[in-house]
């Protein structure tokens, strides 16, 4: 039997009609004065199991208290601890506003080999209008077979310059992944969202 | 009718529920280019949502083929309704790669299509060389975050592959700011020389 609202078919045939796509909101943190944010699964609503094959995070707009601040990423195998080992890369391109300087580097100061604590974002201004957004990817945080990949992109704003970070890398574990925790390395999150999301059928 | 399970309405009025858990990429508008000078998504206009109702917004760029060779694909953002795309920008492009004679390989800062406090449409292609052959086309997929934002400028990060008029795959990122604490509440494409022949962008808001 379809059911049919307003006209419009719904579900038919054992099957919804509709589409209802394959990126499902998981949750949201909001910073205020932060100093970090964390998602761990089976806590507050968060799901970060095999529920799903890859997680997606988007940075809105964070915004940090103190100048120069790096926005880095740390990962638990058991909910408590942010330990997890990692070693990851990353690059990044700058440009000033005022066009005296520009490039592509690698950030030695910001990857990290065989640590705990990986760098998304290069000196972070902390101007009124400043702030970082972007995304991380996280792939089958799950899995108890390979080692956790992820991939992140951030675009920030240095002291009146534009940076764009590219950063990539894995949690070098065989266990399970349940959360993760984001911070400014030397300030709290002042401002901000980071919004979890699983991707379905993916 | 309302379907209601458990105190929850599953569907009423042709549509789903609040409590259902549906996806958070939502298609906002499709425009499809033929012949186009340019193509404009304006928030407020042909069903357009391009304001505080999504935290960021995505453009997927399917094939954009330009109608003149040599051309780049460009894009550039207005806080007045679409009467002027004229909003200062400071951006990173970086490019690789890699010719189909596999005479040259390489990844660079590009300082040529990079832009410094400049009020010019952001290139997303590279070097003016997008190619008119008939295969030669741009996919991008651009993530524009809190473009109604009223404190913070307005970041964007673009992925974007084309096909370079010189026989080469061009891997281009291109990221950076439109510096102004206004609201951005429109955005529109075109080639720096001619038109978009054919081709697809789509807008999607990410909810939740």
């Amino acid at each position: 039997m379809a059911i049919i609202s307003n006209a419009v078919t719904i579900a038919d045939a054992g099957a919804f009609s509709v589409n209802l796509g394959s990126m499902v909101h998981i949750k949201t943190l909001t910073a205020s004065s932060s100093s970090t944010l964390s998602f761990v699964h089976g806590s507050s609503s968060v799901v970060l199991n095999s529920t799903y094959p890859i997680y997606k995070f988007q940075f809105i707009n964070l915004h940090c208290g103190s100048t120069e601040a790096d926005f880095q990423v740390l990962y638990t195998t058991d909910g408590s601890n942010f330990n997890a080992t990692q070693t990851s890369t990353f690059f990044g391109a700058y440009h000033a506003e005022s066009g005296a300087y520009s490039g592509l580097s690698y950030y030695s100061a910001n990857d990290v080999a065989q640590g705990s604590t990986a760098g998304l974002g290069d000196s972070q201004s902390s101007n009124n209008d400043a702030s970082l957004s972007g995304e991380l990817t996280l792939f089958n945080p799950s899995s108890t077979t390979f080692v956790k990949h992820w991939i992140a992109t951030t675009s920030l704003d240095e002291v009146n310059a534009a940076n764009s970070n590219y950063t990539a890398g894995y949690v070098n574990t065989t266990s399970a992944v349940t959360g993760i925790r984001f911070k400014f390395d030397n300030s709290n999150i002042d401002a901000g969202k980071i919004k979890l999301y699983g991707i379905k059928d993916s | 009718m309302a379907v209601v399970s458990n105190g929850t309405t599953i569907i009423d009025a042709g549509a789903l529920g609040s409590g259902v858990a549906t996806g958070k990429m939502i298609l906002i508008k499709t425009l499809t280019a033929s012949g186009s000078g340019t193509l404009s998504f304006v928030d407020g206009a042909d069903s357009v949502v391009l304001d505080d109702t999504y935290d960021s917004y995505v453009f997927k760029i399917i094939n954009a083929h330009p109608g003149t060779d040599d051309v780049n694909f460009t894009f550039n953002f207005s806080i007045d309704g679409g009467s002027n795309y004229n909003v200062t920008k400071t951006t990173t492009v970086v490019n690789a790669y890699h010719k189909e004679d596999n005479s040259e390989a390489a990844v660079a800062y590009n300082t040529y299509d990079d832009l410094a406090q400049s009020t010019a449409y952001q290139s997303l292609s590279s070097f003016g060389q997008m190619g008119i052959d008939n295969d030669q086309s741009l996919c991008s997929i651009i993530h524009l975050y809190n473009p109604s934002s009223t404190v913070f400028v307005k970041h964007f990060i673009a992925t974007s592959q084309f096909y370079q008029a010189e026989d080469r795959s061009n891997n281009v990122f291109t990221s950076g700011y439109g510096n102004t604490t206004s609201a951005v509440n429109a955005v529109q494409f075109k080639m720096n020389s001619g038109n978009i022949d054919s081709g697809v962008i789509k807008l999607y808001g990410i909810g939740g």
